[in-house]
């Protein structure tokens, strides 16, 4: 039955919608062009700033002894030299900081998603959001404020770990958090039904079905303390040669090494600047990229 | 006979009753899970504690007003006078403008990923932006005062020769600007601004945007109807993510900022944030006194990150409750 009661053929047939008028296609247009705008202006810098640090760091990074040498002896006026005591520094550093961070991140994501209930859980989701936001200087003021000026203790690379602990620990709760929501409850139910406990339950299926994602949060979380630098400037001042004890003497680190001798304009320093620029971002998308790949391991079995 | 095949004695045998091993287990397991949430809690709190009991006895011997005062003179130790307008002034209006580059275009991308991407691509796309916060910081900063003062100096000129009666583009004859270390914050925070405005963007409801499409809008009409009111809270809780990230940031600020004697309220001047003058000072941490009212300076910035992530939380915590 119909509703139009017209006898005319006109009216039977569809209202004109196949266009919409000039001036709405025009800014359609336009804002079409302008989303591509936008994501262009956001991969130019990063282009930039990747052909910037591989154009001028590149040379270095081929001799060999970059990579097995320190800058002992060696002085802004002279070529050589490594950065094997930055990059064993900047390692230790991030092994010692993930170390601590791993389990309190992963047990507090746990308690979060499979106990957190109430008011306490509220306040750790919030504490987590707010550690989100602590910038790195702020994560180093505390350090110092624990370990040299209360303590006494001296500034070491254990102290840096300390801070990169602060900034760590936020993004491994989160990742884990979101890997934890994933696993289907049906495994946890199983579990239960056949009489496992709450922990092993969690120990052996949850944890385990998450794993991939939770190395992805973790492997981030790694590239993420290895590029900061505040921390190394209030915490662990620079040293020339190579230092492998934490808890005794200044211990170098890549971002100390490129912020080391920045405003210097002779060759060498300059070279070892961008070179040593060069070989952070490589240790840092190296991570990333193991963490993506990881991560996309993860998606295909689930 | 079980019809597991096992013997009466095997279903029996492995039980461990209420009570026994599986719950103390459980209570312990819980008890580190809950313990690790408290570390957390502690660690904000030790935040608190320790930047407020070591800034305090520093302002207390403050012969200058702490908030109004612009001097920072730690020199004599009996009496340092030292006051944060100035710092305060350069940390916000950089990380402004740093958001005011960064939104308008973070929201373009976003918009671009969910809506414009052919689907394919939208994955590699979006990692590209991602990576941008893989680079370390340092690392912007190196390539910002070497790479692209060159390029910005000319613009700036431009600017203050058109809009130099404005004192906000007063030139000042500065190297490294406060609009310089705004445009490297602005690329900066622009990964995480796009990362949760992407989120919000894909939440759209898809009979929403139907339903904008069946009353024969545009694609872009669509995204303006739809995508847009549904997603502004997200977008501005991004946004002040983003806002607390550019707050803090330290050292790619540090290493562009030029030190100047005197201050403008030029973006065209140098100066020094919150986070770039501790970062700067750190080898004047010799004596309670110098190293309270530094951190005296960091606890002022504690606070202003702080407020700045939980009104950023509130926002998001009202948008779930209006969705769910």
């Amino acid at each position: 039955m119909s509703v139009i009661t017209t006898t005319d053929p006109d009216a039977l047939a569809p209202p004109s919608v196949d266009r919409p008028s000039r001036g709405r296609e025009v800014k359609n247009a336009v804002a079409t062009v302008l989303m591509w705008v936008a994501f262009a202006i956001a991969v130019i810098p990063l282009v930039w700033v990747l052909w910037t640090v591989v154009t001028k760091g590149y040379d270095l990074l081929l001799q060999p002894g970059w990579w097995t040498h320190s800058q002992q002896g060696i002085t802004i006026r002279h070529q050589g030299g490594g950065a094997y005591h930055a990059i064993i520094g900047t390692l230790l550093q991030a092994l010692v900081c993930g170390a601590i961070s791993v389990p309190i991140g992963i047990m507090t994501a746990v308690y979060l998603v499979e106990y957190g209930r109430g008011r306490f859980a509220r306040l750790v989701s919030f504490m987590v959001d707010i550690l989100t936001g602590v910038p790195s200087i702020v994560a180093a003021l505390f350090v110092y404020a624990v370990w040299v000026t209360t303590f006494g203790f001296d500034r070491v690379g254990f102290a840096v770990s300390l801070a990169l602990v602060l900034l760590m620990i936020p993004v491994i709760v989160r990742s884990t958090e979101e890997m934890l929501k994933l696993v289907p409850n049906e495994l946890r139910e199983a579990s239960y039904a056949l009489g496992v406990p709450t922990w092993k339950t969690i120990m052996r299926i949850v944890l385990p079905t998450a794993f991939t994602g939770i190395v992805t949060g973790v492997l981030l979380g790694l590239a993420r303390v290895m590029g900061e630098t505040a921390p190394l400037l209030i915490l662990g001042p620079y040293a020339k040669s190579i230092n492998t004890n934490l808890f005794s003497g200044f211990q170098a680190a890549l971002p100390t090494m490129i912020y080391q001798d920045r405003t210097e304009s002779l060759a060498p320093a300059v070279a070892r600047t961008w070179a040593a620029a060069l070989t952070l971002i490589i240790v840092v998308l190296v991570l990333n990229l193991a963490g993506r790949l990881v991560a996309r391991r993860f998606r295909v079995r689930g | 006979m079980s019809v597991t095949g096992h013997s009466e004695l095997d279903v029996v045998a492995p039980n461990d009753g209420p009570g026994s091993t599986g719950a103390l287990g459980d209570r312990i397991f819980r008890g580190l899970a809950a313990g690790s949430g408290l570390v957390v809690v502690l660690l904000i709190a030790g935040v608190a504690v320790f930047l407020v009991g070591q800034a305090v006895p520093a302002l207390a011997k403050d012969k200058a007003n702490f908030l109004t005062d612009r001097v920072w003179s730690l020199g004599n130790l009996d009496a340092p006078s030292f006051g944060i307008p100035d710092l305060l002034w350069v940390t916000v209006i950089s990380s402004v403008i740093a958001l005011l580059l960064a939104v308008p275009v973070a929201v373009g991308v976003a918009l671009f990923l969910t809506q414009y991407a052919p689907r394919r691509l939208a994955t590699p796309f979006a990692y590209l932006v991602d990576l941008l916060a893989a680079v370390p910081s340092i690392i912007y900063g190196l390539w910002g005062y070497a790479v692209l003062r060159p390029v910005v100096d000319p613009v700036q000129n431009f600017l203050s020769d058109t809009l130099g009666f404005v004192p906000l583009f007063k030139d000042t004859g500065v190297g490294g600007t406060i609009f310089l270390a705004s445009i490297v914050l602005g690329i900066m925070i622009l990964p995480i601004v796009t990362a949760i405005s992407r989120e919000v963007f894909a939440q759209t409801p898809q009979t929403h945007k139907e339903g904008a499409y069946a009353l024969g809008a545009t694609r872009w009409e669509m995204i303006r109807t739809a995508v847009l009111p549904f997603g502004r809270a997200g977008v501005i809780s991004a946004a002040m993510l983003g806002l607390g990230r550019a707050l803090g940031e330290t050292i790619a600020v540090a290493i562009i900022l030029s030190q100047v004697a005197g201050f403008s309220f030029s973006i065209f001047n140098g100066g020094q944030t919150f986070a770039s003058k501790i970062a700067l000072s750190a080898a004047e941490f010799d004596s309670p006194t110098k190293t309270g009212a530094f951190i005296a300076a960091g606890l002022v910035l504690f606070i202003l990150t702080f407020a700045v992530n939980a009104a950023a939380r509130v926002v998001i915590e009202r948008r779930k409750a209006f969705v769910e």
